[in-house]
């Protein structure tokens, strides 16, 4: 069987013309925004690129950008499935909040850590389950339905922590959320396995294009004989358990959970980096990988922002800036100008 | 988040627990309208009015408004009909307090506000308690003026939310502190937002930007929060927080004492969560006495180190809800 392909190659591109496949894709505009910021970052501050070797992994300001990243680039690689089916999941910042929370009490109650780990993935999955079930078997709207969620989940998280942040000295969840793995920090390389795992398995198998399917045309994909409903439970479950990750790692980082802040607002960086990552929110095509790089775009701005000693009104502003200059270049009407430029050029 | 930020700070929770001891409100009924749970510091403070109420024999009618004016105007509204003593608010927005508050005028009953002010007439209510967020800022500034004395010294601030009042005050407090002291330079300030998670981001990108951190004296943060984040991310850096990088913070929530009793960190100013006493204190005076108390009652801003038992602190605070 061969493998889908949908999101690979515009439909308008001329056949025959594929000749350098890496190129083309490096060429993208995802790719383009990310350098773009990274030079700038490089402008700001000369050291930006540099990496040392430190108490026995690497150090610089390109790996915080990997490290900070990751919790949103764990979200993403669960929210682009989502979106692909066109929902979304407003509640996964809520769930990081839950999953920490549930981690941090029990290993504090006395726990051991592999369980509490195990006990707030299992709570993150049925967090994920709670909304695949409200999304199929009662109807509801994606939005309104994970809104649920997102309102009453910081309450729960808040409920399992008593209000307070509860602190912890646990060797395992401390590794989830600052080790190292061969010099690089876990949490890189639990969202590097994380994607790899979860385009294989979308991309070498049929679930991609089920996926799309359901999220092209729900209806005519059930009466194609896929199991739509099935496979929107699976989806979102999937959506949970990333957020568990992700909030297992913010546990981790800070050493306590934080029930007020875990996770606040990071459902909407989830949603920006699958948007940027090139993901139509009416769904259909996606792309894991590249929400991964929406995720490391997003992060890159806000390390460059850091350490460029703007003053921190800025923030907000030059953020909101760079976010409109990379959506307009990927809008449909920047695509044809480009294309037209590109077909010119490459006649010539 | 914001919210418990614009508290104020004040005196030793201890010497005020302990000074406060005649029971003169014993038998009154006292109405306590809490904005609700939404920070340690806010549930700490329930649990000392809890506290300071019991021991003054005092009928605390306790009601949680869950962050909604709604719902503390109601809870205002029931206690004028119960026929209360005397009512304490813990206003969750400024505005929008007159109406209720002249019910409560005509109905000869006291009203003090605690730890936040609020845009009404000030016959509407009899004082109000809290602490001075400037002041706050300025002590720790001072500290590290002492602390630091002629040597020269680069200072990274970590800021609270962008535009929240304790952030301006804090830092304008700070900047207060430090004026007229040419070898300290306030070299880097952003936003960590009062949390862990951002307090420790940020300082890596600090520590990142000045060189490994080898030309950072001293941290300031707008909360302990921030400064327990900022203590981790100046560890993973392989610096020594509290003797390569001096730590100084404001709110002393029992972890930053965790960390000063470890050597991390280096000073915090109290935040008291105990505004119920002063406030007792206040309408026993009037109440009694009818001795009409200041318009304006300010906490201490109680700096506290390593050398104020910081192992103790932590033991005695952390039970109260932090």
């Amino acid at each position: 069987m061969t493998r889908p392909t949908v999101e690979l190659r515009p439909a308008h591109e001329p056949p025959g013309h594929r000749h350098r496949p890496w190129a083309e894709a490096l060429l993208r505009p995802q790719f383009l925004a990310l350098a773009a910021v990274l030079l700038v970052n490089w402008l700001l501050f000369p050291g930006f690129f540099t990496i040392t070797w430190q108490d026995g992994r690497l150090f610089g300001s390109l790996i915080d950008v990997l490290n900070r990243g990751a919790p949103v680039a764990i979200l993403a690689i669960g929210m682009t499935a989502v979106i692909a089916t066109k929902g979304v999941d407003l509640s996964v910042g809520a769930v990081m909040a839950i999953a920490g929370a549930v981690a941090a009490s029990m290993v504090v109650a006395g726990w051991p850590a592999g369980l509490a780990v195990l006990a707030a993935l299992a709570v993150g999955l049925v967090c994920g389950l709670w909304n695949g079930v409200l999304v199929t078997v009662l109807q509801i709207q994606p939005i309104i339905a994970t809104l649920v969620l997102m309102v009453a989940g910081r309450g729960l998280a808040q409920l399992v922590t008593e209000g307070s942040i509860v602190t912890f000295s646990d060797p395992l969840l401390i590794f989830i959320g600052t080790g190292s793995v061969l010099g690089l920090p876990t949490p890189v390389v639990i969202a590097l396995s994380l994607m790899l795992c979860a385009t294989l398995l979308v991309r070498r198998t049929a679930l991609g294009l089920l996926i799309e399917a359901v999220g092209v045309n729900r209806s005519a994909a059930r009466f194609a004989g896929i199991r739509a409903s099935a496979l929107l439970l699976l989806v979102y479950a999937f959506a949970g358990l990333c957020a568990a990750i992700a909030g297992l790692i913010v546990t981790g980082d800070i050493r306590g959970a934080d029930a007020n802040n875990a996770g606040l607002w990071l459902e909407l960086d989830a949603i920006l980096a699958v948007v940027i990552g090139g993901t139509s929110l009416l769904g259909g095509r996606f792309s894991i990988p590249m929400s991964v790089v929406g995720a490391m775009i997003i992060q890159a701005m806000n390390t460059g922002i850091l350490i460029s000693g703007f003053s921190p009104e800025f923030n907000l502003v030059v953020k909101s800036g760079v976010i409109i200059v990379i959506l307009v270049l990927q809008s449909p009407m920047a695509a044809s100008i480009l294309q037209k430029r590109r077909i010119k050029g490459g006649r010539a | 988040m914001a919210l418990y930020k614009q508290l104020a700070l004040g005196a030793g929770l201890a010497a005020l627990l302990s000074t406060a001891a005649h029971a003169d409100l014993s038998g009154k009924v006292i109405g306590f309208s809490q904005i609700g749970s939404e920070s340690g510091w806010r549930a700490a403070e329930t649990s000392v009015t809890k506290a300071e109420a019991e021991k003054r024999g005092v009928d605390l009618k306790f009601a949680d408004a869950q962050q909604k004016q709604e719902n503390q105007i109601k809870a205002i509204r029931g206690f004028i009909a119960q026929g209360v003593d005397a009512i304490l608010v813990a206003p969750v927005v400024s505005t929008g307090w007159d109406e209720v508050l002249t019910e409560a005028k005509e109905a000869s009953i006291p009203v003090v506000l605690l730890d936040r002010g609020i845009d009404a007439s000030q016959d509407l209510y009899l004082t109000s308690v809290a602490s001075d967020q400037v002041k706050e800022g300025r002590v720790a500034g001072e500290w590290l003026v002492k602390t630091v004395g002629d040597k020269p010294c680069n200072v990274v601030e970590l800021q609270g939310t962008v535009g929240s009042s304790p952030a301006i005050n804090r830092k304008q407090g700070f900047e207060e502190g430090i004026a007229g002291h040419a070898n300290i330079t306030l070299t880097r300030s952003q936003t960590g937002d009062f949390t862990r998670a951002k307090g420790k981001e940020v300082m890596e990108g600090f520590l990142k930007a000045e060189g490994g951190g080898k030309s950072i004296c001293a941290v300031y943060a707008h909360n302990d929060d921030m400064a327990v984040g900022a203590i981790q991310a100046i560890k993973d850096a392989g610096l020594k927080p509290g003797s390569d990088i001096l730590v100084v913070s404001i709110d002393a929530v029992p972890d930053i004492f965790a960390a000063m009793a470890a050597g991390e960190a280096n000073a915090t100013v109290e935040l008291t969560p105990n505004m119920a006493g002063p406030a007792f204190d206040a309408l026993d005076a009037f109440l009694n006495g009818g001795t009409v108390p200041e318009k304006f009652i300010i906490t201490e801003s109680k700096l506290y180190t390593p050398a104020d038992n910081p192992q103790g602190e932590y033991e005695a605070r952390k039970g109260l809800g932090y």
